[in-house]
């Protein structure tokens, strides 16, 4: 029995990512990255500069650290994946099937995500000899790995490397060439604090840097060596060695690289630099949050990120084999990432920890420029550092992103603006670049042309001259009384000695045999020959061809009055018309032949639709030729039909014709057409809209997709082995096409109203267009206000600064290298640094925001701020004694702090939603005593939890009036408990 | 049960105390409120740790990198609930 389940949006957050070249060719690099309990493979397309997804695996689990590693001489990297499920696992990319393949899965402990099972810390040893898999506390175990006779990989029985009473920080590979494998870790020792009752030890408490050796030849690890830490670190970086480097690691630490090795090397103690005149609590410490490492022949360097997001790039000096300078340098700024990969393509992906994730183009490493480089040399007193201005981005280009709704905080789900669909609109995000996101089942349609035609066009085709061409000759446009013909180049021109006959409308066109066009029109079929002879066919007089359907080596009209022609290819290139017609018993509304598959010479099934509502399939066998096979009923008319052909999953296996019709009510129906008697089964049925649908070709990724047109477009492609039929984010269209031009290699080209647009679809596979609004701190809660459909939210940030604050802030800092110039000539340069500093005002969303203290906060109800003020509830409430009025109600807490939790007071804001829900006025503000965690409209009045109290207010001309209370529980309850509170005093 | 004698008690406690060797927390006879807590807390910062989305949570409270969110807990996890009380001499007994 399998069990499972689809979501509609999987995860977005990306944890982890590591990179490799996992396919095993050369020169090519994938980002294998954990979304949540998905691990991906993307692939960055070095032309396009495009993220593609290349697989996709659910595992039902936790993943919480990847590694990429290879075997001493591999060409391939193996992912192994430290997960909540007590095992480590080995898995092999496997690009043909598209799919991960597991090498190993070894059990050594139970699962979760516990104290002491491993599976938090990944680290390999460069060679690919080991894996060092570790826990928060106590446990690490290490694996050899190997190669069998057959060059397969083995993975040896765990050695343990525990030490009790450790927590442990980071943990990372040293490359020490082909010595024994050693993995150092960061390290904190608790056993002495936990005998200690003065807590002396406990703040005395060091961290050290602790080297474990496994030693090959005894198969067991020992613990080699360990060396106290000055300063708490949170990362290791492994330095290259052998012949690459100096090896050993940097750790980093708060507020200091330190460089450290094995033997005599001493420390290399580098301080973190810091941006110049920031509004920070100048206290806080600084810490490096994640670090990529590039490493060719001729050199390495190491990009390391700050909480702020800036990066540094960090180069080590030696001197033989000691290093002697520790250099760092301002890169540029992104958003904060939880990893960051530099492929060897030149780019750096960035899993963002919160938001979009990232593709950088790396342009420059920032060799000369006038950056200023610091060195681990300059003296500088303990607790000094070096400072620079951040700016743009100079040395990496924004090529691609991932979009990530990461993280949601609230959602809601509703139609406010009257689409026939609702939309979700999303809060997202931390800080300033927090977003609302309003999300739209479609997929996003980039539009690359737009052109107006002199008419209203009721028809388009594109067609190749030659079998053999990559991309199409000519679009063809058919009006009610005339075609045009425009010819694919630079640019769309027209054309008028294509052979094609411009005064009459056409039905159908397209390429017949190797390199001829077809035309056909209500009165005739023209056959255009390569050197430009035309064979013309005359339909009989006063009866006009109605419908007609083609494919590369046949030709089915049908005449009014419900009579099938059948014309064929012959070996001379002729069409050559079947000996005998057929009549139907009604008349003929829509025709559909499959391709002529592969090695044959023609399609063996026509499908017919009547006007007496059915489809009928047709055989076109010489043995029985336009002998009727089988038919359906519909229950409305048909519009449009269209056979399809899935090429099987694996090659060798036999590929499923699908029948497609569009009904004339706005459903969809699909059915297998068996391929030996052509009986149809297997019906679905999908409603897509208003109007009659109508079913096109279009080519996604190579291979034949469905447009179908309704009141929506609506694409069906097949995509990662699945099946998606999915609503365009776009305008409704009259008819379209595929397009493949060298600007554009698979695109549609479409008609609607007046215009022919040339459309791209590049997010396949995504359900969601997204709608992105920027707010200015993390969103909390929201409300919808259903009369005007207004979303009203409260936003609120931890020691955050608002406007006014960082304005106050900025003059202060200002006014300080004013007061500190003595003589007029430091007081002029003084007076312009402080000009700057004034009216310096980063981009947030870029930047980050500046940290205020602790305790401060800053929040907003769109528009309105306040500071040291966290804005917690919100509600709409009708009070009782103000019959016809609105009021927002915005809970607060005032100078919170969160650890530990104190709270002075709280307030109340009342607000009157005016003009019909789209502004609001300030009434009133009410203290209380405690932060208000929830608020209810309840009966007329508003009930509030303030503290552990639970109160109810109403409307007075000054403040909220206390009309009652009770005590109840504690504060964490309050938010559900006001719903059900207020169901049992109704009770 | 039948075979009880003392080679079974011993026994038992033998197992106990592997137990309690091999899993770190696992409670034992003597053990006191500030022990138990202790061992609470840190599973629970551990757990916090383990759940990336949980971590995501903390660090938005908090408004701090997820790194920087990590780096506290783990701090954290190395007295989580202050010194351990006074030995009273009745303790030894």
């Amino acid at each position: 029995m399998h069990l499972y389940n689809l979501t509609l949006q999987g995860v977005t957050a990306i944890n982890c990512a590591a990179h490799g070249s996992f396919s095993g060719l050369t020169k090519q690099q994938e980002v294998c990255v954990a979304k949540g309990s998905i691990l991906q493979l993307l692939y960055c397309d070095p032309k396009t500069g495009k993220i593609s997804v290349l697989c996709s695996h659910e595992i039902f689990g936790i993943i919480r650290s990847l590694l990429a590693f290879r075997l001493t001489g591999g060409t391939k990297d193996y992912i192994v994946v430290g997960s909540d499920s007590g095992r480590i696992v080995v898995l092999e990319y496997l690009p043909q099937k598209r799919a991960f393949d597991r090498v190993h899965q070894e059990t050594y402990g139970k699962t979760g995500c516990r104290r002491v099972v491993p599976g938090q810390y990944l680290a390999v040893d460069p060679k690919g000899r080991a894996v060092i898999i570790g826990a928060v506390e106590r446990q690490k175990l290490v694996y050899i790995m190997n190669r069998d006779a057959q060059a397969n990989l083995t993975i040896s029985s765990p050695l343990e490397a525990h030490k009790n009473y450790s927590i442990c920080f980071a943990i990372c590979g040293i490359d020490v060439g082909f010595e024994n494998p050693t993995f150092a870790c960061l390290e904190i020792d608790y056993e002495d604090a936990d005998h200690d009752p003065t807590g002396a030890a406990a703040k005395n408490a060091q961290q050290t840097l602790t080297f474990y050796e496994l030693d090959l030849g005894l198969n067991h690890v020992v613990r080699k060596y360990a060396e106290p830490v000055a300063e708490r670190g949170n990362n290791l970086i492994s330095v290259p060695g052998g012949h690459d480097g100096p090896s050993g690691v940097i750790v980093c630490c708060e507020n200091y690289l330190v460089y450290k090795n094995l033997g005599d090397q001493p420390d290399v103690r580098c301080p973190i630099p810091r941006r110049r005149n920031e509004l920070d609590d100048s206290d806080r410490s600084l810490m490096i949050i994640c670090s990529a490492t590039h490493k060719t022949k001729a050199m390495y360097f190491f990009l390391v990120q700050s909480e702020q997001g800036d990066i540094f790039k960090v180069t080590l000096e030696t001197e033989g084999d000691i290093v002697s300078e520790m250099r760092i340098k301002y890169f540029d700024t992104i958003p904060p990432a939880n990893s960051m990969c530099i492929l060897k393509t030149g780019f750096l992906f960035v899993a963002s920890e919160f938001g979009n994730h990232q593709l950088y183009q790396i342009a420059r490493l920032a060799d000369d420029d006038d950056e200023p480089e610091f060195s681990s040399r300059t003296p500088l007193e303990e607790g000094e550092t070096f400072f620079y201005m951040t700016r743009g981005l100079q040395n990496l280009v924004l090529v691609d992103q991932i979009d990530s709704l990461n993280p949601l905080i609230s959602a809601h789900i509703e139609d406010l603006v009257n689409e026939d669909a609702p939309q979700i609109y999303a809060l997202c995000g931390r800080g300033p670049r927090s977003t609302l996101r309003i999300l739209r089942n479609g997929l996003e349609v980039s539009e690359m042309a737009v052109s107006e035609l002199p008419g209203n066009p009721n028809a388009v085709w594109t067609v190749k001259r030659n079998i053999d061409d990559q991309f199409d000759t000519y679009i063809i446009v058919s009006f009610l009384n005339a075609t045009l013909v425009l010819s694919i180049g630079e640019t769309v021109e027209e054309v008028t000695d294509s052979g094609f006959l411009g005064t009459t409308p056409t039905l159908g066109c397209g390429l017949i045999g190797e390199d001829s066009l077809l035309q056909i029109y209500p009165s005739g079929i023209r056959h255009i020959k390569v050197d430009r002879r035309v064979n013309e066919w005359k339909a009989p007089p006063r009866r006009p061809i109605t419908k007609c359907a083609i494919n590369r080596r046949q030709v089915v009209i049908s005449l009014a009055g419900g009579e099938i022609v059948y014309f064929e290819l012959d070996m001379s290139n002729q069409l050559r018309e079947y000996s005998e017609r057929r009549e139907m018993p009604s008349d003929v509304l829509c025709m559909s032949l499959s391709e002529v598959p592969e090695g044959e010479l023609r399609s063996r099934f026509l499908t017919v639709g009547l006007a007496d509502r059915t489809v009928r399939i047709i055989s076109l066998d010489p043995s029985d030729c336009l002998a009727p096979l089988s038919m359906q009923a519909l229950p409305s008319d048909p519009e449009s039909l269209m056979v399809m052909e899935t090429p099987g999953e694996e090659t060798g296996t036999s590929s499923i014709i699908h029948l497609n019709i569009g009904l004339s009510n706005g459903c969809l129906l699909r059915t297998t057409l068996d391929q030996v008697t052509g009986d149809l089964t297997d019906n679905r049925t999908r409603y897509l809209g208003t109007k009659p649908v109508k079913l096109f070709r279009v080519k996604i990724q190579k291979r034949d997709a469905l447009l179908a047109s309704s009141s929506r477009a609506w694409l069906f492609y097949s995509y990662q082995n699945r099946f998606h039929l999915t609503p365009l984010s776009y305008t409704a269209l009259e008819h379209s096409s595929s397009f493949s031009s060298e600007q554009c290699a698979e695109g549609i080209v479409a008609i609607a109203e007046n215009t022919l647009r040339i459309l791209a679809l590049e997010k396949l596979g995504a359900v969601f267009n997204q709608v992105t609004h920027p707010l200015k701190y993390t969103p909390r809660k929201y409300v919808v206000h259903k009369a005007s459909g207004n979303f009203i939210s409260i936003e609120t940030d931890y020691s955050a600064f608002t406007e006014k604050a960082k304005r106050r802030r900025r003059n202060e800092l200002a006014e300080e290298i004013e007061n500190l110039a003595k003589d007029p000539d430091e007081k002029a340069i003084a007076e312009e640094m402080a000009h700057s500093i004034r009216n310096y005002e980063p981009d947030e969303a870029i930047f980050g925001a500046p940290r205020a203290q602790i305790g401060k906060w800053a929040s907003a109800v769109r528009m309105i701020s306040a500071q040291g003020e966290a804005a917690f509830s919100i509600s709409l409430v009708q009070f009782r004694s103000q019959h016809d009025a609105v009021f927002v109600l915005v809970g607060c807490a005032i100078d919170l702090q969160l650890r530990p939790r104190v709270c002075q007071s709280g307030c109340i804001y009342t607000f009157l939603l005016t003009q019909n829900g789209s502004r609001f006025e300030f009434i009133h503000r009410t203290l209380t005593d405690e932060a208000v965690n929830a608020i209810h409209d309840f009966r007329g009045m508003a009930l509030i939890g303030v503290g552990s109290k639970l109160r109810m207010y109403d409307f007075g001309k000054k403040k909220l009036l206390a009309k009652c209370e009770t005590r109840v529980g504690l504060f964490q309850i309050h938010i559900y408990k006001n719903n059900n509170f207020s169901n049992n005093i109704k009770q | 049960m039948t075979s009880s004698g003392p080679t079974e008690r011993f026994h038992v406690l033998a197992q106990l105390e592997h137990l309690q060797s091999k899993y770190t927390g696992c409670g034992h006879a003597d053990m006191n409120r500030w022990e138990w807590v202790v061992n609470q807390h840190r599973d629970s910062l551990a757990s916090i740790i383990g759940h990336p989305d949980h971590l995501s949570y903390v660090a938005i409270c908090e408004n701090e990198t997820r790194a920087r969110a990590q780096y506290n807990l783990l701090c954290r996890m190395v007295q989580p609930c202050g010194p351990p009380p006074e030995k009273s001499p009745l303790d030894d007994l």
